[in-house]
């Protein structure tokens, strides 16, 4: 079958909004899930812990791909039943739940790179835990960690197109589906344009958060 | 009026015992000043003082409130909120400043008022200003402390813990980060201070200062109070063997 270079964008943009929508979810709800698991990790109960220690190893040492198929699949298998009807609901937990875990990791680091004195300063001052880490440690944490977050973010965009194993239409899986179809390579090509033009795009947005930031050393 | 009385104060980190059995007295407009050699923890009993450490045994009393009291042989602290009105009676200058370095000098010294006291936001930044004034650094409340030297940093610093209206004013080497230049100028703001009896215990190592500004001096040693008394007495006529050798490389 053959399909004009033209054709093969268009129905390849078709999925983008998919792309996007898994792109955007993730990081909406993996970036606050991430600092509860970090606090959670830094917690004062050892067993609360231990157990988060657990959960981000194995989130960050097994594959994305097969934590995608066990939440699309798994309760499939094991309940005969499935999360969600909506196919987009598993991979966006699937997702959440593993850049969270490396998230929680990226945070935990950045907290702990606080020089101690600025808790002292603030309980000195009177400011409440809570108070000391919302007012005084977070913000300079989240100045701190932009570099790494932005390194996980651009895989993210790229990670997306893992959404094929779940046979979800986003930009990538219709691609592989034209390339199969007409035996061409140009759908990977047009692919790989996409993630870059798109990687730009965030590249761009994320020095423009570490410019804002930069009003202070 | 009695601000301050630490009775019997012990501290000791795993095995080593760092504060023994100390006790002082701070009244209303004293200056005390602590010296003594590095790890002979001065440091040690100001962060005990200012709650950053927990003492082992000992009592701690400001004003009419009791931070720390003894039972059976061991420190019991006091309640989470009276050790927060116990904190609002004092403030303390840092060696290093730790300032806070995403806020402008004006937000370093207004937040903790607003927030912590609940004060209006109108009347602590008049307040902020006077002091930045009374600092030198009027003009400079919108700079961040990356901005400024570290005898200003010092200055805001000390602005910081002024506002917040304390009964007494600890201070943790504060010029032992800055060169002898800068070094001058928070000496000069301490005696200004001292001037207007603000209530103050400083550790330092500054000892021509130490004698000028004080009305009584602390010589520590070893985690125990070797020597202490008027300034003239210690500094200049030392009786104890171990405060001849300290002070003997300073004259």
């Amino acid at each position: 079958m053959k399909m004009s270079i033209g054709a093969m964008i268009q129905t390849m943009s078709e999925g983008l909004g998919r792309t996007c929508a898994i792109f955007g979810l993730t990081l909406l709800f993996s970036l606050p899930l991430g600092l509860i698991f970090a606090l959670l990790r830094k917690s004062r109960f050892a067993p609360v812990r231990m157990v988060m220690r657990v959960f981000i190893s194995v989130l960050r040492g097994t594959p994305l791909m097969l934590q995608l198929l066990a939440v699309t699949y798994g309760p499939v298998y094991l309940f005969d039943m499935s999360i969600s009807r909506n196919k987009l609901v598993p991979i966006i937990i699937g997702f959440a739940l593993n850049y969270a875990a490396y998230f929680a990791e990226i945070y935990r680091g950045g907290i702990e790179s606080m020089p101690v004195g600025q808790y002292e300063a603030a309980a000195v001052l009177g400011y409440s835990r809570f108070q000391t880490f919302m007012r005084i440690i977070l913000p300079q944490v989240v100045k701190r960690i932009l570099p790494s977050v932005t390194n996980e973010v651009i895989t993210l965009v790229k990670d997306t197109s893992m959404a094929f194993t779940v046979a979800y239409q986003e930009m990538f899986t219709i691609g592989k589906q034209i390339a199969s179809t007409t035996t061409s390579f140009m759908p990977f090509v047009i692919a790989g344009v996409f993630y870059y033009i798109f990687n730009s795009l965030v590249a761009f947005v994320m020095s423009l958060f570490e410019k804002r930031l930069s009003y202070y050393r | 009026m009695r601000i301050l009385e630490i009775n019997h104060c012990r501290k000791q980190f795993g095995t080593a015992e760092v504060l023994t059995d100390i006790s002082l007295s701070v009244d209303e407009g004293q200056v005390v000043s602590i010296i003594g050699p590095s790890g002979s923890g001065k440091s040690t009993l100001l962060r005990c003082a200012t709650l950053l450490e927990t003492m082992d045994g000992g009592e701690m009393r400001y004003l009419d409130k009791v931070a720390v009291r003894e039972e059976n042989g061991r420190a019991v602290y006091a309640s989470a909120s009276e050790l927060k009105q116990i904190r609002s009676y004092f403030g303390l200058v840092f060696q290093n400043f730790n300032l806070f370095p995403h806020y402008s000098v004006l937000k370093n010294i207004t937040e903790a008022p607003m927030l912590v006291q609940r004060r209006k936001r109108d009347e602590v930044v008049a307040t902020a200003r006077e002091l930045l004034k009374k600092m030198g650094l009027a003009d400079r409340e919108n700079a961040y402390p990356y901005q400024l030297s570290g005898g200003q940093q010092q200055r805001v610093s000390i602005a910081r813990a002024l506002a917040m209206r304390p009964k007494i004013l600890f201070f943790d080497e504060p010029t032992s980060a800055l060169d002898p230049e800068l070094t001058g100028e928070i000496l000069k703001v301490i005696r200004d201070l001292a001037a207007e009896h603000m209530t103050m215990v400083i550790v330092t190592h500054e000892m021509s200062f130490a004698r000028d500004v004080s009305d009584h001096v602390i010589f520590m040693d070893g985690g125990v109070i070797v020597e202490q008394g008027r300034p003239d007495d210690v500094i200049n006529h030392p009786k104890q063997e171990r405060t001849v050798q300290f002070l003997s490389r300073f004259n």
